[in-house]
């Protein structure tokens, strides 16, 4: 059976798991809230996140962090949705 | 509701391209309803690409034992693991 990226509950592997705590950045926070209020506005719900999260390449999906994640799902769907034009982020990033 | 506290079910390997909430490492195998969880719930599958989710469905909390998801499980018989799983995922085991 063929096993998206992110369902790896029980996949073997030798990695050891860090759990060693750290600060978020501010960022980090800011895609939080975003997320809740895109949620709150109806605009993208919590099954199209993890739908955009679990349509991530998979090297990509590996070597990215948790809110990264969140960021490319919420670009992906709200440009599906056509809230977010192609380009536009990197658009208003690069100006 | 489909199933009661006590049946013994089997999850469904079907494959499932889409986004769904079902983990790989419990499909095809066997377990047995702990309760069906009060109300029913929208569905994820419609849901992540711009749906209602509606009709909502029923949801069950499962439980399997820990032999039965890992070959060669070395931890207690005892042992098992409790996961919720959408009716729709679920197959009476005779």
């Amino acid at each position: 059976m063929e096993r998206a990226v992110h369902d790896r509950g029980g996949s073997p592997t030798d990695a050891p798991i860090d759990r060693t705590e750290h600060d978020l950045a501010d960022w980090e926070l800011t895609m939080d809230a975003l997320v809740g209020a895109l949620g709150e506005t109806g605009l993208m719900n919590v099954d199209e996140l993890r739908r955009g999260i679990e349509s991530m390449p998979r090297e990509e999906y590996e070597t990215a962090t948790y809110y990264e994640r969140w960021l490319f799902a919420a670009e992906k769907i709200l440009g599906e949705k056509g809230i977010l034009a192609p380009g536009e982020l990197d658009l208003r990033v690069a100006t | 509701m489909r199933f009661a506290a006590g049946q013994a079910v089997r999850v469904s390997a079907r494959s499932h391209p889409g986004h769904h909430r079902t983990p790989g490492y419990v499909k095809g195998k066997r377990g047995i309803v702990e309760r069906a969880h009060v109300g029913e719930f929208t569905n994820p599958e419609t849901r992540a690409y711009d749906d209602d989710g509606t009709p909502e469905l029923r949801l069950y909390l499962v439980r399997f034992d820990q032999t039965e998801l890992w070959p060669g499980y070395a931890g207690a018989e005892e042992d098992y693991l409790l996961t919720d799983v959408f009716e729709h995922w679920l197959e009476e085991d005779a």
